[in-house]
């Protein structure tokens, strides 16, 4: 009795004192769910301003039908594919997703280096303010994807590592998850010379 | 660590008569300053195709020596008044090149490491302006990108900054530009938004706490009669203790302390009874008196820990980043 007590407790104390790994997986898990989410929101916030491009490029440039087409085709794709925080350990659907908004960024930055023809457009108070909205949010993509990239890197650590590998598999269910490829040219800002 | 023992000089020589360790010490110690150097130069050679942040002098930061020092330090004071009227901070940086970085990476890197603006409120800004690379940014914390969205940051330097910058006149337009970003600011009084970041609890803190309370609950187990008042007493010290966190961390954590603080108490006093054949209750004997000084000297520091991570914000003479979080909004341009 008194030595079944005892190890009881000792395997209380153990647990209590060295830790598994369990809190930190969690806060590791947390940290990586709202990194995704802030990539969603910049990704979100690009599709969103692109509608006001379109309506002001299209008053001004006339000619540029088919970009325009372009960027709006991009647009609804990137749109449409989803990727919910529990699907980000499942290479395909992350590839595709990163694949969409890489259509509509080169589709963007394409259609922003035509733009570059015409003085007037680019003179234009609305477009200007666009154009500076279109560019922060760019720029918030990258920072939002960097931050995602360092805290995957930090959350695969633990479920690979030991003993942390342990919990995350077999208490938790946690799986390595995917993160952005290196092709830095994607997520760069389009670059628009005044 | 070796980094640490190669760089400190031993503050004395070691006393005579060892003469063979002493020998021995010094090859060991030249290893280890090989190493640390070896380390060194590995470190930097992997940082080194990014521009380091330069510390926060103030809230004028003139390292590329645009302003005159007087003006600089009118411009710290006009933007010391403002924190003081508005909460908000702004900060200036400049710096004589980039040193081929990118002016947002860098930029954002001195924002994260100044952390210009309070927490939870991030009303921050940062005017960063590259000298020989002819380029400035404007760096907006989440807290005011309502105010300042990215559009009016890009007029600022558009039509505010870069035509004095093309003039030559770097003072102007740094006034101008500081006093344009205080104006669109000056309007928001504290915002309410809060950061969109993980409101985790603050893990090393709370475990550090644990593992104290658990060391006193268990050290006063060992001092009871019974297991029984040992448990009630353990519980009772853990859940007073983890009062102080209650505001931050909710009901369950006083609830589990009680519990945890009882168990604890209660194999204390199961050890103490197993190893002496009684609990340690001497009556005013020392043991005792030394476990309730540890108690109450740890309680305290408990207490103390337990309220920080709150707010940041600066005092009045040293300037510091209050905590301010920032998402890559703002305004680039160049001149």
């Amino acid at each position: 009795m008194r030595h079944n007590q005892f190890a009881v407790m000792g395997l209380v104390a153990l647990l209590f004192l060295s830790g598994c790994g369990y809190n930190k997986l969690q806060g590791l898990d947390e940290e990586v769910k709202a990194a995704w989410s802030e990539v969603q929101n910049q990704y979100q916030r690009r599709a969103d301003l692109i509608p006001n491009l379109v309506a002001v490029v299209k008053g001004a440039a006339k000619f540029e039908q088919e970009t325009l087409t372009q960027v709006i085709e991009a647009r609804s794709k990137a749109t449409s594919v989803k990727l919910d925080a529990a699907a980000l350990s499942n290479p395909e659907m992350f590839k595709r997703f990163e694949e969409a908004q890489r259509g509509l960024s080169s589709a963007l930055s394409r259609l922003l280096v035509t733009i570059e023809r015409y003085p007037d457009l680019k003179a234009n108070q609305n477009y200007r303010d666009l154009q500076a909205q279109l560019e922060g949010t760019e720029n918030r993509i990258t920072v939002a994807r960097k931050r995602y990239i360092d805290s995957v890197a930090e959350y695969n650590k633990g479920i690979r590592f030991f003993p942390t590998n342990l919990t995350a598999r077999y208490l938790l269910g946690l799986q390595v998850r995917e993160t952005f490829s290196a092709d830095e040219s994607a997520a760069k800002p389009p670059e628009v010379k005044f | 660590m070796i980094l640490a023992r190669a760089v400190l000089p031993r503050p004395y020589p070691l006393p005579l008569g060892e003469g063979q360790r002493e020998g021995r010490t010094s090859i060991l110690s030249r290893a280890s300053i090989s190493l640390g150097t070896l380390l060194f130069i590995l470190i930097h050679a992997t940082l080194a195709n990014a521009l380091e942040v330069p510390p926060l002098k103030g809230r004028v930061n003139d390292y590329a020596a645009l302003l005159p020092s007087a003006r600089a330090q009118v411009l710290e004071q006009r933007l010391e008044q403002f924190e003081s009227q508005t909460g908000h901070q702004i900060a200036v940086l400049t710096i004589p090149s980039l040193q081929g970085d990118a002016l947002e990476s860098f930029s954002i890197r001195v924002a994260e490491n100044w952390k210009i603006g309070k927490k939870k409120f991030d009303n921050g800004a940062i005017l960063l302006i590259a000298q020989n690379d002819r380029k400035l940014r404007i760096e907006v914390g989440y807290g005011l990108e309502g105010v300042l969205p990215d559009a009016i940051a890009n007029r600022i330097i558009q039509e505010i900054v870069v035509p004095r910058f093309r003039a030559n006149d770097f003072t102007g337009g740094v006034e101008a530009g500081v006093e344009a970003i205080m104006k669109v600011t000056s309007g928001e009084p504290l915002p309410r938004r809060s950061p969109s970041q993980p409101q985790i609890p603050d893990l090393g803190l709370i475990l550090t706490l644990s593992i104290i309370a658990a060391f006193i609950t268990f050290s006063i187990g060992i001092t009871r009669s019974t297991s029984t008042r040992a448990a009630l007493s353990g519980g009772a010290v853990a859940a007073g203790m983890s009062v102080t966190g209650l505001w931050r961390y909710g009901l369950w954590l006083p609830i589990i302390s009680l519990l945890v603080g009882a168990a604890m108490g209660a194999m204390g006093n199961i050890f103490a009874t197993r190893a002496f054949g009684r609990p340690w209750n001497v009556r005013g004997s020392r043991p005792e008196r030394w476990a309730r000084d540890a108690m109450y000297g740890a309680a305290e520091f408990g207490g103390g820990g337990g309220d920080s991570g709150g707010g940041g914000g600066s005092g009045g003479g040293d300037f510091g980043g209050g905590g301010g979080g920032f998402g890559g909004g703002g305004a680039s341009g160049g001149w």
